[in-house]
């Protein structure tokens, strides 16, 4: 066991973590912040995306020990300081962008990290960006119509309901 | 003005706000108090004798605290199949035992065969491993191949079944002289020979389970991710571990989506709680995505002959089919059913087809079990038939639109009875098939492919008419056709008093909104703000009775079992109403949340007679009980039959084969629709499931039975990136006749009526192309496959 320390959404926090423990473990079990997700086992389905240090990665292939120092960011970090939904994920109530909800905390990390990037991004740019992000509920239809819609564009024209 | 309140309205999602913000609870997020860790071994061969199993050394490795082998289940029960099947011969369909841990023969890959529960996860997977070495299993040829399994009677899946048959069944048998003759004269006879290949659900949350035991009070409580808690419950109880009923609680709290694959009772959850109460602490087993595509049921896996006999104006004079279903290894608990009344009886479509015959032959093999996966069956019938019209109406030289026209059943031919025994209650499917036509341009169709044309692309149009069977019902009936299941729901309306409202159902929601668009429901009829109404579902220590959700059924049936509560609740109110008031129960008048004597202005509100019920003060004590809280059971009529018309557009590759779905429209008949936001969004995944269906996914076994396709990297999920926007419409409604909220099943109609959709707008774009041998080519159409068929 070594121990490991970093920031979580704004807190420093640490831990005994084994070589082996991912940071997805590390968050889910250690820190019990639950919202991100394990869907696979082959790093491709997304839903365990947080931000390190301010760039989105799959919390399943990186190692706890890894984020030492770091600043990580979790689904349970997106809300407004005063609790209420920030925009990305007012959106995504807005538009219908989750059904199970499984997949949405990946989803939601995901499209920060894209708007931080690409403010304004058309539909192709933001269906290429979730290429690693599996939707099996929604089609993905609401989920691009959420995204586009949170950076302020005008989504009557593009999406059809 | 759009509704913003009530049946109708847009409402958002109440459940959205935590799975927003990561506080959903979902069954892997639950900590439990001195919890340990299941870890099941399973075969990595198809097929095999299992000579010997040594635990000792996995037992006594650090933090193991107890293994368990087939043997330990070998006395309790199995898991059963749902629905007796019997063949054409009368005779009863085979039912091998399917135990909790395979014991004497593994017979697919991930059969479970041993389990190890220790104090850490880690501790736990490093001992089954030891489990395995120190497992000796006989490899047994496997088999796989549908037709070498019925062909090779010597080579068992089941030892006691010689030719791996499960059934042999005709729909309906009385049919077939009919439909042969039929068929024999026809006009045009349209053969066509295809793959419904086979499917992994993936619902994104993998499964997972809990088990807990109390010693004091001899209670058990199975945390599990399931789409029907209710059946898990009786399933454990009184087939496989024989617990009493009364000593079980199932919990399936936030579940990850399930398309079907959550129905089912599946061993480990009988694991986990023999193993809870062994060593008297909580178990847990969550498996990886590699596990679930091993041990998830299935779906599809059809291998279908279908003849069309029609005239020479395309009109369809008799339909046959003749198909091999893969049932797996195993009878999953409702794999019977979805081959043979959930696919045979919807053969007719929504045509007026006079004759028409099915025969299935279920077939076990050495591959996972195949079940119900959305649309169950009806995806199946559907491709079928809309591949064969298409290519039926090709070989004629008439238009796959106007064939379709000719035969479809009109609006004044209601209730229609087909010749495989459904009512089809209402309908009107020449309206959606104009709202489709008109929705995707039809009309600019021509210009739009000469415009690909001039780019080397080939653009095509397909349409799919298809018609579903939801909400399986009645219960006699199904009874009859062999059900071991009731298929009524239940619900418990219960009112404070304060005037708030908890609504136990029995229905369960993994994605599909309930907890909004019940409380929307309730809200309308009872006259109250939605806010003040709250949906608990899938607890079966909180809730009367249910049968979960699959087969669209919640709310045509768990809806409408709320809907029978609420009369009971506003009859029970309108006798304290007139009591307070003073007037006769005839009098007394609900209407927007207001109980008034008719023609006065003398009124109780809806919180007001609440009140009164709970301080009955001024109440008819004598004739009433107070209290307000009322259940309903409803056992549904009939099927609800919503129906629509798909249309796809594409562009081929011709130099790739590559294919480019470029829009997707949808005219939909749902009959009345509760929110409109959630039906196109049920709509939407469906769609794109299908989408995955025709276009990339695919479940491969090799010859050995190793299943090639075990994870994201080699089974070909739909990403956002391969599908367009689906653009979806339901104004042509024609509202269900005999339930009460007038409401027919959204969840898997995408997923039906899309695939033949796709298929069909690649052949016509092959065939406009000039590669007139193409004719059919099977799901899913991959580059490869379209290339290989275009030169072949
Ligand atoms: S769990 Fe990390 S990508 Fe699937
Ligand atoms: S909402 Fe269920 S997987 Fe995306």
């Amino acid at each position: 066991m070594t121990k490991v320390s970093m920031s979580v959404n704004g807190k420093t926090v640490s831990g005994d973590v084994e070589g082996r423990t991912l940071l997805s473990e590390f968050l889910r079990e250690g820190l019990r912040l639950t919202g991100t997700h394990i869907g696979c086992d082959t790093s491709q389905c997304g839903a365990c995306v947080v931000h390190v240090d301010g760039e989105a990665v799959k919390s399943c292939t990186m190692l706890a020990l890894d984020a030492e120092g770091a600043e990580v960011r979790t689904i349970e970090g997106m809300a407004n300081a005063d609790g209420s939904l920030s925009v990305i994920q007012q959106a995504f109530q807005d538009h219908h962008g989750l059904q199970c909800g499984f997949c949405t905390p990946g989803m939601v990390m995901s499209a920060a990290a894209l708007l931080k990037e690409n403010p304004k991004p058309t539909e192709a740019e933001v269906r290429e960006y979730l290429e690693g992000n599996i939707c099996r509920c929604t089609g993905y239809h609401n989920i691009v119509k959420a995204i586009m819609a949170a950076s302020g564009q005008d989504v009557s024209a593009i999406a059809a309901e | 003005m759009p509704k913003d309140h009530g049946i109708g309205a847009r409402s958002k999602r109440r459940e959205d706000v935590r799975f927003l913000t990561g506080t959903g609870h979902y069954t892997d997020d639950m900590a439990m108090q001195g919890q340990t860790y299941a870890v099941m071994v399973r075969s990595t061969v198809a097929h095999g004798k299992i000579v010997s199993i040594d635990t000792s050394e996995a037992a006594a490795m650090p933090g193991v605290l107890t293994i368990f082998t087939g043997e330990d289940f070998a006395e309790v029960g199995g898991n059963p199949a749902g629905w007796l099947i019997h063949s054409r011969d009368g005779s009863p369909m085979r039912e091998p035992k399917r135990p909790v841990l395979a014991h004497g023969k593994v017979r697919h890959v991930g059969d479970a065969y041993a389990a190890v529960v220790a104090e850490t996860y880690a501790q736990a997977k490093d001992a089954a491993e030891a489990v395995a070495a120190g497992t000796v299993i006989e490899e047994l040829p496997a088999i796989v191949d549908l037709a070498a399994a019925v062909a090779n009677a010597d080579n068992r899946v089941h030892d006691e079944i010689p030719d791996n048959l499960c059934f042999d069944w005709g729909w309906i048998e009385d049919n077939r002289e009919a439909v042969d003759a039929a068929m024999k004269s026809a006009e045009h006879v349209t053969v066509l020979e295809l793959v419904n290949n086979r499917l992994v659900p993936n619902a994104m949350e993998p499964r997972s389970s809990i088990g807990e035991y109390h010693p004091a009070s001899g209670e058990y409580k199975l945390t599990t991710t399931s789409q029907n808690p209710h059946l898990t419950k009786l399933l454990v109880c009184a087939f496989v571990l024989g617990i009493p009923e009364h000593k079980l609680t199932v919990v399936a709290p936030d579940v990850g989506g399930g398309f079907g694959s959550k129905i089912y009772h599946y061993g480990e959850e009988a694991l986990v709680l023999a193993a809870a109460k062994k060593l008297g602490r909580p178990v847990r087993w969550t498996a990886e995505r590699t596990e679930s595509f091993l041990t998830d049921a299935h779906g599809r896996d059809h291998v279908t002959k279908i003849e069309v006999g029609a005239k020479k104006d395309g009109e369809i004079v008799a339909i046959r089919t003749t198909t091999l279903a893969n049932v797996g290894a195993y009878l999953s608990n409702f794999s019977t059913a979805t081959p043979t009344f959930l696919h045979g009886t919807l053969m007719a479509g929504p045509y007026k087809v006079p004759n028409v015959y099915v025969n299935l032959k279920a077939v076990f093999t050495n591959t996972a079990p195949v079940d119900a996966y959305r649309g169950a069956g009806r995806p199946e019938a559907t491709y079928s038939l809309e591949r064969a019209i298409d290519k039926m109406a090709r070989e004629l030289g008439l238009d796959p639109v106007e064939v379709r026209r000719k035969n479809l059943i009109t609006p004044d031919m209601f209730p229609y009875t087909t010749p495989v025994a459904l009512q089809y209650d209402t309908g009107n499917y020449q309206a959606t098939l104009d709202k489709a036509l008109e929705m995707a341009d039809v009309a600019g169709f021509e210009a739009r492919a000469a415009e690909s044309k001039a780019r080397g692309k080939l653009r095509g149009l397909g349409l799919s008419t298809w018609i579903e069977a939801c909400g399986i019902a009645p219960s006699h009936l199904v009874g009859q056709l062999g059900s071991r299941v009731g298929l009524y729901d239940a619900a418990t309306v219960r009112v404070s008093a304060t005037g708030t409202i908890q609504v136990m159902t029995g229905a369960h929601s993994h994605g599909q909104g309930h907890e909004t668009v019940f409380a929307q429901v309730v809200a309308e009829k009872l006259g109250i703000p939605e806010e003040n109404v709250e949906i608990v579902h899938g607890d079966t220590s909180k809730i009367p009775f249910g049968m979960g959700s699959y087969g669209s059924r919640s709310l045509a049936v768990c809806g409408s079992a709320i809907d029978r509560a609420m009369d009971k609740i506003i009859d029970k109110g309108k006798k304290i109403a007139a009591h307070m008031l003073e007037a006769s129960e005839g009098d007394i008048t609900f209407e927007n949340g207001s109980f008034a004597v008719a023609g006065t202005d003398k009124a109780k509100s809806f919180g007001e007679i609440a009140f009164s019920a709970y301080v009955p003060h001024n109440y008819p004590l004598e004739t009433l009980e107070p209290g307000l809280e009322e259940t309903a059971f409803y056992d549904p009529n009939n099927f609800t039959y919503p129906a629509g018309a798909y249309l796809c557009e594409v562009e081929v590759d011709p130099d790739t084969g590559s294919v480019d779905i470029l829009s997707f429209t949808c005219a939909d008949d749902f009959g009345n629709v509760m929110n409109p936001m959630v039906v196109e969004g049920q709509v939407h995944g469906g769609v794109v499931q299908g989408i995955g269906q025709a276009m990339i996914e695919h479940t491969a076994y090799d010859e050995t039975g190793q299943l090639l396709t075990a994870s994201y990297m080699d089974y070909a999920m739909p990403r956002a990136d391969d599908v367009p926007m689906v653009t979806v419409d339901h104004s042509c409604a024609t509202p269900c006749t005999h339930n009460p909220l007038g409401v027919k099943g959204c969840g898997e109609a995408g997923a039906i009526g899309s695939p033949p959709a796709v298929v069909n707008a690649v052949i016509d774009a092959l065939q406009r192309g000039g590669y007139a041998h193409v004719t059919h080519i099977d799901m899913p159409l991959t580059p490869s496959r379209v290339w290989a068929a275009m030169r072949g």
